[in-house]
């Protein structure tokens, strides 16, 4: 597990607590361009395959995966930076 | 209409359909019996030990039918661990398993861990699925077995067996191959001490699996043993399904390399034909794979869905999507390599698939994504 360093904090963070996969992967797509080139995206998320899909559609996407850290509710939190 | 999910289970091979009406009729009775009926059971049951040894190139003493693949993975994989240990000498050493064994495996690991007591370790892959055998310099000192399968059930690449296999040799370690998803289509990695096979996934009847123990093999069996021919199995044999397992595979193994080059050509125009789609992982060795399996994954798309879809269309594969699983968790071999899990199907190629059928599956995959990615937005 990668651990983010302090002070990068997400530009925007999307909900996804309770969605089943694809659906977190979908809403990071469809939000990635709300943010600018070199900001970050974070995916709480409760779906375990969210784990291994984030950072499998960074790859594919051509964006980079950040890490994972918590958000406050100790829910995963799968941060994405964009990359182009 | 096309079956494409052998690596779940093959329909019956005509070969075994042609022995199995004969063996039901003369091969019922108790082999161990030294009447009439009993010295055919027993003579049909020697014959189909001697054609499933000679089809893998084993000896005959080390073939034992179980009562499928999943049962002789835990017998042989148990029987190995249960070997090493010595009396007053406490729990043996972990048990090592890549991380992308059939289930079969680990589920094994964890029995052996709760009532022997036997840790176990996973050994991991690479993108494409495939241990890296200088990685057990660290976990086979102390180790009581190594577990290592021969090709990828779900993504089909290769596994280095032999390599795996020295090194367990130089720690003195045994090492157990679960060849389930290859067996009949290639030959036998060498260099195991106990192995297992499934006669479903080559043709043969479901209910039969191959143990397989090489000759000097410390094994010991792992569950209670029985008064039969075999200390290895118990419960009366199904000679009949043996029998007709065993015509099936010697079937497949004389056809396998003619039938393993054609699937494999198919399967690479499949490989180049998804990946034409976008926004598609074509996961596992392109090359070095087993000739009939493939497995690729679609972004956005659910794979609950892809799957009905191709159905609709009379188009049967797999998926190891969290969503089309009964745990809804997603397939641990996609997992450990990394690879995107969602919108996954996995393809199995059956003896007579053709490059039309291969055609259609592309054609109905070119329609139903983009379908299913615009009900979602994208």
């Amino acid at each position: 597990m990668t651990h983010p360093t302090p002070g990068d904090d997400p530009a925007l963070e999307l909900d996804c607590r309770g969605m089943r996969c694809p659906l977190p992967v979908i809403e990071l797509a469809r939000r990635i361009a709300d943010v600018e080139v070199g900001q970050q995206v974070a995916v709480v998320s409760t779906d375990v395959a969210s784990r291994t899909d984030v950072p499998a559609w960074c790859r594919m996407r051509g964006h980079t995966y950040v890490g994972e850290d918590v958000a406050e509710d100790g829910v995963p939190r799968f941060r994405v930076s964009r990359a182009r | 209409m096309a079956y494409l999910d052998t690596a779940s289970s093959a329909p019956l091979h005509p070969a075994a359909r042609a022995v199995l009406d004969d063996a039901l009729r003369s091969g019922w009775a108790d082999p161990r019996r030294l009447h009439g009926a009993g010295r055919s059971a027993r003579l049909l049951l020697d014959n189909a030990r001697a054609v499933v040894a000679d089809a893998l190139d084993v000896r005959p003493d080390e073939v034992t039918f179980t009562s499928s693949g999943t049962d002789a993975t835990h017998r042989g994989l148990l029987g190995l661990l249960v070997g090493r240990r010595r009396p007053g000498h406490g729990a043996p050493g972990p048990l090592v398993l890549t991380a992308v064994e059939h289930s079969a495996v680990p589920h094994a690991a964890a029995w052996a861990e709760r009532w022997l007591g036997t840790p176990s370790t996973e050994l991991g892959v690479d993108r494409l699925g495939r241990v890296r055998p200088e990685d057990l310099a660290t976990l086979l000192p102390g180790a009581s077995v190594l577990a290592v399968q021969s090709a990828n059930h779900e993504v089909g690449t290769r596994q280095p067996v032999a390599a795996c296999a020295a090194a367990a040799r130089e720690h003195g370690v045994p090492l157990f191959v679960d060849a389930c998803a290859s067996a009949g289509r290639e030959p036998l990695p060498t260099g195991w001490d106990a192995a297992a096979a499934s006669a479903h996934k080559w043709g043969g009847p479901a209910g039969v699996g191959v143990l397989l123990v090489r000759h000097g093999a410390r094994w010991r069996a792992p569950f209670p043993v029985d008064d039969r021919s075999d200390e290895r199995a118990s419960g009366f044999e199904n000679v009949p399904a043996a029998l007709a397992a065993a015509a099936a595979l010697r079937a497949v193994v004389d056809d396998a390399a003619v039938v393993g080059a054609r699937q494999s050509a198919l399967v690479d125009r499949l490989r180049a034909g998804v990946a034409a789609l976008g926004d598609v992982e074509v996961v596992g060795d392109p090359v070095d794979r087993m000739p009939h399996l493939v497995t690729f994954s679609f972004l956005y798309v659910d794979g609950e869905a892809l799957v009905t879809e191709l159905d609709r269309r009379g188009l049967a594969v797999a998926s190891g999507s969290a969503c089309t699983a009964s745990t809804l968790t997603p397939s641990r071999v996609l997992e450990a390599m990394g690879v995107l899990t969602h919108g996954n199907v996995r393809v199995s190629l059956a003896e007579d698939t053709t490059e039309a059928d291969v055609d259609a599956l592309l054609a109905a995959l070119a329609e139903v994504v983009p379908r299913l990615r615009a009900e979602v937005g994208l």
